[in-house]
């Protein structure tokens, strides 16, 4: 049975007040959201919320958590989450990111390995495809971005779950929020870091997954490849006729792939 | 009062159905662009300010949109450059150079080699651009206004601050400036602020002591503006009057009321001004600020069903483009004639309708926007310049002194007094408008 429970807790970290979402029990699992902000507690996180304590920080100036004036990069927000993890006693955390999320996520791991146990890209932002381009977030309706953001929304269980469902004004809000404090991080260069690629030759004894859709129009899968070779030891899963959000469009597979890196 | 005219310089060549299909001008691909035919419209329009300068208007005015066959004119300065030579007494008014998208010490030289060039003929005016401004020149929104003070209070003092000096900002670094070049006025080009009813706009304006220019703005909602502005302005320890205001309007003239009806469809070729471009362009995330995205938020949504209401183009769209010609040509049309956003008649019709909003207004600059778009012609622009100029500017003149609205050239903008009783007066008659 699903753990359907969950509370949004704030707490004063690394000089700034930080809102995070909290279930389950467990061993502390992070969960970085992506460039939309959190999509909400879903079936994936319910399900891993049973062995799991699952926190989702909500990212500075997406909305909830106010803004941190002197992070001006996403390598400057995994800084901010790596003091958060040590304040709060979370080092040693499994970690897994979504898109924008798996960009802060893979920059912590360039920066500090060892403050992770395990790592978990979900068609993670932050390295520049090589064939292909990232799509770019400020040229569509969000609708329109979050619709070519699966394979089909149509065979999608929860395409209408995302982020509450309807487009309320104060969604419309959060995602202006979101998409704003996005474009003040990556603008230019668009959602990656040159040196990433390079700085994550750091990372070598992290047992990392990479999670990716061969179908994702929003970060092309031919990025896999480059993050799977610049990380030692990663294990790329692909998942077939699949888009951007495996973990909705699959997610049985996107489970049983988490769950075992988890053990 | 300062009578001066416009036009967007639009790519006249441009197919109505690329534009319908897109929903926007902004976005259409340049393979429609021909240099040749786009080279002869460039040429088309300094004749037309040549014009204008010889029928008596007392300026011309260019603006600058990027990646748009809606205005060509994405360099702005340059062409402003050709007019300083060409022309002889006109003021040439740039409404506005986007300063986040510009490099400002770039910036500060070009305006004042205008100003050199043209005698002390340059109009400055600072906008922060459109939403797609950033996106065609790759600029992040979210830092727009924060780009627009800085790169402002940065040319104020390229223009003032004896060089070489260094500047260390937080979006723009200089190692040695000491531009060869500086404004003849002084202290600084006479200068307005285009604005489309933008409150932060109308107080920076009236803080600064700049005129304000209301782009073809809603009648209601511009007089809001001039009341903050004024507001503002008695904060600040002056009276507003015509000389800090500037309104633009739509206006063709033709020898019958038919026929400038018919022209005046122009104006709506593609869908006009309203399909500039898509909302997701012009309000890219960040651009506006907090309490702006919270005021469209809601502006956007319909309060019965939550719903929105407005939206931009999504990728299953499909648009019919003869029923959207349709709905141009006779409902958009007609709301703008009805809300006077366009005027159309013989110079006589017209003039009833300028006397409203000179009454009601009272703008001490008055832009007339001439007929353009798709297939207006170089002789009907220039017939209805020529009755405009002939049949219009002088009984305009006329009322501007009975009315007593003097332009920013005949009284200082902020060198009025306020009332000894330290409440300021009225700046517009919204009873005007009623009757």
């Amino acid at each position: 049975m699903a753990t359907n429970e969950w509370t949004t807790k704030t707490i004063t970290a690394a000089g700034s007040e930080l809102a995070f979402t909290e279930g389950g029990s467990g061993k502390p699992l992070l969960v970085f959201s992506e460039e939309l902000g959190d999509p909400g507690w879903l079936k994936w996180k319910q399900e891993l919320a049973l062995t799991r304590t699952v926190i989702t920080p909500q990212h500075p100036g997406f909305g909830v958590s106010p803004r941190i004036a002197w992070a001006l990069t996403i390598g400057d927000l995994g800084n901010y989450y790596a003091q958060v993890m040590v304040e709060q006693g979370w080092v040693g955390a499994d970690v897994i990111g979504f898109s924008l999320g798996g960009w802060i996520a893979a920059e912590m791991a360039a920066q500090n390995p060892a403050q992770f146990s395990s790592l978990t890209l979900v068609a993670p932002m932050g390295i520049k495809p090589p064939s292909g381009e990232i799509c770019d977030i400020y040229y569509y309706l969000t609708s329109d971005y979050i619709g070519r953001s699966v394979s089909n929304a149509e065979t999608t269980p929860e395409f209408a779950d995302l982020f509450g469902g309807e487009v309320t004004p104060e969604q419309f809000e959060g995602f202006q929020d979101a998409t704003a404090e996005s474009a003040r991080f990556a603008w230019q260069p668009y959602m990656n870091n040159p040196a990433l690629s390079q700085r994550l030759g750091l990372v070598k004894d992290l047992p990392t997954k990479i999670l990716w859709g061969d179908e994702d129009k929003i970060v092309p899968f031919s990025t896999a490849d480059v993050y799977q070779k610049s990380i030692a030891g990663s294990k790329l899963v692909t998942f077939q006729a699949c888009g951007h959000r495996p973990e909705i469009e699959q997610t049985d597979k996107f489970l049983a792939e988490v769950n075992a890196i988890l053990s | 009062m300062h009578i001066t005219t416009f036009t967007e310089r639009p790519y006249a060549h441009i197919p109505e159905e690329e534009v319908i299909k897109n929903s926007s001008f902004f976005g259409v691909s340049n393979k429609f662009l021909d240099p040749v035919k786009g080279g002869a419209l460039f040429n088309r329009y300094f004749d037309e300010k040549l014009y204008a300068e010889e029928i008596g208007f007392d300026g011309v005015m260019l603006n600058e949109h990027h990646a748009n066959p809606f205005t060509m004119g994405g360099v702005m300065d340059v062409e402003a450059s050709i007019l300083a030579r060409i022309t002889s007494k006109v003021k040439i008014a740039l409404m506005g150079n986007p300063l986040p998208v510009a490099d400002p010490l770039r910036l500060a030289e070009e305006l004042a080699t205008i100003d050199m060039i043209s005698g002390g003929r340059l109009v400055t005016g600072w906008v922060r651009g459109a939403g797609c401004e950033q996106l065609a020149n790759n600029i992040n929104p979210t830092y727009n206004r924060e780009r627009f003070d800085e790169a402002h209070d940065f040319i104020m003092q390229a223009w003032s601050k004896d060089g070489p000096w260094r500047y260390e900002g937080k979006h723009y670094e200089y190692r040695h400036v000491n531009p060869w070049v500086k404004p003849i006025q002084k202290p600084i080009p006479e200068t307005w602020i285009p604005s489309l009813v933008s409150p932060e706009t109308a107080e920076f304006a009236a803080r600064n002591r700049y005129s304000y220019f209301a782009l073809a703005t809603f009648l209601a909602p511009t007089m809001e503006m001039w009341n903050l502005y004024a507001d503002t302005a008695a904060k600040e320890g002056y009276q507003a009057g015509p000389e800090c205001f500037g309104y633009l309007q739509k206006i063709v003239c033709a020898d019958t009321d038919e026929e400038a009806y018919e022209l005046g469809k122009n104006y709506v070729y593609g869908g006009g001004q309203p399909a500039f471009a898509r909302p997701e362009w012009m309000f890219p995330a960040g651009y506006n600020s907090k309490a702006a995205t919270k005021r469209m938020a809601y502006a956007l949504t319909d309060p019965e069903t939550n719903e929105a209401v407005v939206s931009g183009k999504d990728a299953s769209e499909e648009i019919n483009v003869p029923e959207m010609k349709k709905y141009n040509t006779e409902v958009l049309y007609e709301n703008l004639i009805r809300n006077r956003q366009i005027i159309t008649g013989t110079p006589e019709t017209c003039l009833v309708k300028i006397r409203n909003i000179m009454e009601t207004l009272r703008p001490g600059i008055f832009a007339v926007w001439h007929i353009e778009g798709g297939p207006t012609t170089h002789e009907e622009s220039m017939k209805s310049m020529k009755l405009l100029g002939e049949n219009v500017l002088p009984q305009m003149r006329e009322w501007a002194r009975e009315l007593d609205l003097p332009g920013p050239g005949e009284v200082k903008p902020g060198s009025r007094k306020l009332p000894a009783n330290g409440k300021r007066d009225p700046v517009c008659d919204e009873s005007a408008l009623a009757a």
